[in-house]
This record gives C-alpha cells, structure tokens and sequence, in this order.
C-alpha cells in the first residue's frame, strides 16, 4: 500500500515538474526512477484490469499493474493502438486521449491541469469526460477500468 | 480456401521474377505525415516493402527541422518513427531529390503505389512593396535557420535592433517570438544551432509585435504556445485593450478550446500592462486588426516600419466573420519584419499538378491511370500547411487506410520497387544515405553535443553529413 501511495505520488509530482523545469523525460525513465522495487513488497505486484474500448468497437483487455499510468499499459503491454503516446507521457500531444465513463471521471483523484487541458483541446471527439492516458495512473480500485479511445482522423480540423 | 486466394497464392509462388513478390510501397519525404503512413501500413500489411526516399540524407522532416529546439519533447515521436524504420520490411534512403534524381513517373512505374508526403517547404510572401528589403525575412528561413536545415544555414538575420515585428499570428510567429525574447541560457540547454545560439546572444531586440489581420477570436496560434508566451521569464505581454471589445461577452458561448483560450489571452490583458525601466524586460506585444499595406524603407533599402491597414470584421455569425479593410492606417516603427502567413509546397517532379499550393486530391488519392502505380498523398502537401503532428497523423492514417484497400485488391504484385529505382539514380548520385548512416550521424551529432552540454549538435551541411555516414 505504503509503496503504491508513494509511487504515485513521486510520478505525479514529476509529470508536474516536467513541465516548469522544461527537464526532458519521458515514461522509460519515469518507471526507472521508483527505486521501490527492491523491496520484497514489490515483488507482489498488485494487478487491476483493463480495457480499452477502441473507435470500432474492439475491446482490448488487459492486466495492469497498480501504480502505471494508462499510456504505461498500452506500452508495456504493447497494445496495438496506432500512435498512442507520441510525446511519451510529457504533455506535449493528445494521442493518447481517453473517454471515461462518468463515474470514473469523477472519482479520479485529480483534476486534469491546465497543460493537461490545454492538449485535449487539439484531440479530436474531445468529451466531458476526456482525459490523457498519460495522466491517469492506477490504483487498486479502479480495477475492471474501461476507457473509450477515440478515433485519430477528423476531417474537420478546427 | 477460396479459389481467388489459391490463385493468388499458386502464382506467387510460381513467379519466376528475381523480384520479391510482395506490395512495392514508395514515401517521398521522411517527415512524420510519410512515416506514419507507414506505421500503418506495416501494421496492417505484414507483406508491404516500403521505402521511404528523402531529399536529405537525414530524416524525420519538420519534427528535426520545425519543432522548436526548446520543445524536446514534441520530439519524442521520433522514438516511434525509428521503430517504424528499423522493421525488416521498412527502407530508409536519403539524398535522393524527387525530379532530380529520379521522376515521378519512374517510381509510378516500379512500385504499386506512391505515396507523396514532402510537405511544405516554401513560405508564402505578401506582395506588398518594399517586400525585398534589407531586414524582411522569411519566418520559415528562421526557424530553418535555428534548427540547422543545411538550405538555411547562411541565412543572416540582423538582430541589432530594438523592435522586431511578427505578421501572421500562427504557432510559428509564436515559435519566432519566443526564440527571440527567451533568455539565452535557456536556449543553450536545447540542440539549438551553435551559429543560432551565438547570434542570438547578441541580440539588442527589446520587443517583439505580433501582427495579426483578424481579432483574438480568430488567432490561429494553440494554448500551449500562448500559455508559454505568457510564462515566458523577464517577458512581459503588452495587449491593445481596444482589441478586445465585447470579447468577454462573447466568451460563454464558445466551444471550449476557443474558450480556454479567449479566457487565457482575457486573464493576461487584466495583467500588468505596463512598461517598465527594468534593463532586463523584454516585451511581447499582440496587435489584432492590422494588415500590412507595405513596408517603410529609407534610401537603402533598409527597413524602418510597416505601414498596416486597420481592419474590421463583418457579418453575424462568428464564425462565418469576414476580414474587411477600413480607410483607417497605421505605422509600426521596426527594424526587422518576419512574414509568417505560412507555408506552401513546392512542384518536385513536372508531372505534379499543384493548385494554391497543395496538391489536389480525393482521400488522398491524387491518380489512378491504368499500368502505373497508384497515386497518392498525405500530410501538409494534401492538406495545405495547418494543424499539429496529431491532425498529420490523423491524416496519414486515413490516407494509408485508402492506400491498403487498392494494394489489397491488386492481384499480383510485379513491381521492382527500389532494384529498378537504384539503377536509375545511380546514374548521377552515387550517394544514397540508408538508415545505417543516418545512425552515424545521429551518433556523431549527439557526441558534438555532449561537449557543449547540449542535448545534441546538429550537422548542418549536406556534404558533411554524406562523409560521415559513408565512414
């Protein structure tokens, strides 16, 4: 528990400073950096499923590990979703745009930033209740997660 | 099995061709609309040979020559591209000129389908008079000149100066803007050009205008770029009040990207607008409003101001607003303009007809006559030069959607694709740059940087590149 709280919160203080230290990174070395995994306790990942529902219809179900972030589970998991995570989880794209279901959407414990937001304005099928993958990182309870991926081609451009 | 299939089958197996019998793919141009074309090609169609050519020995157009240097990140995409590349079925050949080395109807010949996907590489001028004076320059030419495009890298810039004006209010203008009025010890920590760097650590610029035709309700520039303006350390942003009359009533009615950025530029006019004595401010000043009319010179040719015709919008609906000039005129003294009202491609083969700059098409689909490899294109040469990398991935993967259906419904697969092709380029360039030495350069550039503490250094000649791949 103390490891999956203190994993996420190291990721989500370092999303933050990417942005306003202009220090490069990316997903690879983010997961690198919890040093946590010596532990014994890290040895017992704890799992949740997911699924991501894609634009035809295709449902991709998967097994993640609690403390990830969604683009984290569509990399390691090699998900076949075309471009997802362009920018590798540093807030510069919306390629890896998600749809959640209401009640998901509002029990995530953060809001989307205004970078976060300022990138789902340019995603297409832009929702209510869009978020990046990038920005949602996984916790026990959010087990049998289903989130919508949105198509990537529009003809209207804005 | 179904008969067709068996067919199909008995006689590729059957064909006695040296050649691999196999969908023979060409790209033309390595920029992110032509590699993500074939990421979804590849993905889709285990048996396509690809071969993506490039005018210059090195890939990955407008992400290595367009991104700005302090967007590292952006970059990342190109971790993607280099997968796409290193598949087994994916070639990579530089230093090969479309209508030079080799003509359009050549590759239509040799492969079953021709993918154009080289951008837009000229900038669009105003045709207004004084256009051709000393310190009017093209934004394009800048920012190839920064990023270490080798066609820019003579390019001078005059940056000794105190006013600098933008015209054109796009992310480039705002990428121009921020190169100039960044501070100099943030840019040394990005792979901008040393002959850039060193340039622009003289420059005596203390205000940047930002000239834009239509009002704030029409700029074209995203959030990203204007959040970041506004970030911007020792840079304050001056805004004409005037401009934004009934905006803020407008406001609620928005669709939420317009309104996030209406709100954004509305928070920052109720910012400190004044202007200080501080030595170390710099300013960025947005005008809505204005057309150029022409540029002031004095007796030689150099540039003093711009003369811009005040403009208004008519009609009801918001977004069927027009842009329309009234008598009224006004003067911005300057001593540097750059024109960035955007971008336009260029004819590369004769047989490419282009109309407003871009090159007609249906899906994508630009040709389909009987004999040759089909036609096509994608990115900004199909699109005309709007949007970011996701709407040119949008793109590309619609167009490669196109391009499987036809490659699906071919019956046999006989093209020559790159065998034939080498045979004609190797009549005048015997220096064709594959993947390999494209990773030697890479190596060579991010060691360069390692020196001076950059993340990288980019060779900005075309002969330097060709010797250290071919070493």
């Amino acid at each position: 528990m103390l490891r999956n709280l203190l994993k996420s919160v190291t990721t989500r203080n370092l999303r933050c400073s990417i942005k306003n230290n202009g220090v490069t990174t990316n997903f690879v070395n983010q997961r690198s950096i919890a040093p946590l995994s010596t532990t014994e306790l890290a040895l017992k990942e704890e799992k949740v499923k997911v699924t991501f529902v894609l634009y035809d219809g295709k449902k991709l179900e998967t097994e993640a590990k609690v403390g990830d972030t969604l683009l984290d589970v569509v990399v390691n998991n090699d998900l076949n979703i075309e471009g997802y995570g362009a920018c590798e989880g540093t807030l510069t794209c919306s390629t890896c745009h998600v749809v959640l279901k209401k009640q998901d959407y509002d029990r995530l414990p953060e809001e989307a930033c205004d970078e976060e937001r300022d990138m789902l304005d340019l995603a297409y099928g832009l929702t209510d209740t869009s978020r990046l993958g990038c920005q949602i990182t996984l916790t026990k309870d959010m087990d049998g997660l289903e989130v919508k991926v949105p198509e990537t081609i529009n003809d209207a451009r804005s | 099995m179904r008969p067709k299939m068996t067919y199909k089958l008995l006689k590729r197996a059957l064909s006695t061709s040296s050649y691999r019998s196999r969908p023979q793919v060409c790209i033309v141009g390595a920029g992110p609309a032509g590699f993500y074309a074939a990421m979804h090609l590849t993905k889709k169609l285990e048996s396509v040979n690809i071969d993506i050519l490039e005018k210059l020995p090195v890939p990955f157009g407008l992400i290595r020559y367009g991104v700005a240097p302090d967007h590292p990140e952006v970059k990342n995409v190109i971790n993607q591209f280099t997968k796409v590349a290193q598949q087994p079925n994916v070639n990579f050949y530089g230093n090969i000129t479309l209508g030079k080395d080799v003509h359009l109807h050549q590759l239509r010949q040799h492969y079953d389908a021709v993918l154009l996907s080289y951008g837009a590489e000229e900038d669009k001028t105003l045709g207004i008079e004084n256009e051709d004076a000393t310190n009017v320059v093209a934004a394009r030419r800048f920012v190839g000149w920064y990023n270490g495009l080798p066609c820019d890298k003579d390019f001078k810039v005059d940056l000794s100066g105190r006013t600098a004006v933008i015209l054109g209010q796009g992310n480039v203008a705002l990428d121009v803007a921020r190169i100039l009025l960044m501070p100099i010890d943030e840019l040394k920590k990005t792979d901008i050009t040393e002959h850039a760097l060193s340039a622009l650590s003289e420059s005596k610029l203390k205000e940047v205008y930002l000239v834009g035709r239509r009002g704030p309700l029409q700029v074209a520039f995203t959030i990203k770029e204007l959040r970041e303006q506004l970030k911007l350390k020792n840079c304050r942003t001056i805004w004409n009040e005037k401009d934004f009359i009934g905006v803020e009533k407008i406001v609620p009615d928005l669709p939420r990207p317009r309104k996030r950025l209406t709100e954004l530029m509305l928070k920052s006019l109720n910012e400190n607008q004044t202007v200080t004595d501080d030595d170390q401010i710099k300013y960025f000043k947005p005008v809505f409003f204005r057309s150029p009319n022409k540029f002031l010179v004095d007796k030689n040719n150099q540039l003093t101001g711009i003369e811009l015709t005040c403009t208004k919008l008519v009609g009801d609906k918001l977004e069927e607003q027009r842009c329309v000039p009234t008598e009224e005129k006004d003067v911005i003294n300057c001593d540097l303009a750059f024109r960035s009202i955007g971008y336009k491609s260029v004819q590369a083969d004769k047989d490419l007809i282009l109309k407003h700059g871009v090159v007609e098409n249906n899906k994508g689909i630009v040709e389909d006559s009987a004999g040759l490899g089909k036609l096509y294109v994608a990115g900004w040469l199909g699109t005309g030069p709007v949007g970011v990398i996701l709407h040119t991935m949008g793109n590309a993967f619609q167009v490669a959607k196109v391009m499987l259906e036809n490659l699906n419904s071919i019956d046999s697969y006989n093209k020559g694709g790159f065998t034939e092709i080498k045979k004609i380029i190797s009549e005048n360039n015997s220096n064709v740059i594959d993947w390999g030495g494209w990773e030697k350069i890479d190596k060579y550039e991010k060691e360069q940087g390692k020196l001076k503490g950059k993340p990288r250094e980019k060779v900005c000649s075309v002969e330097k590149m060709i010797e250290i791949a071919q070493k």
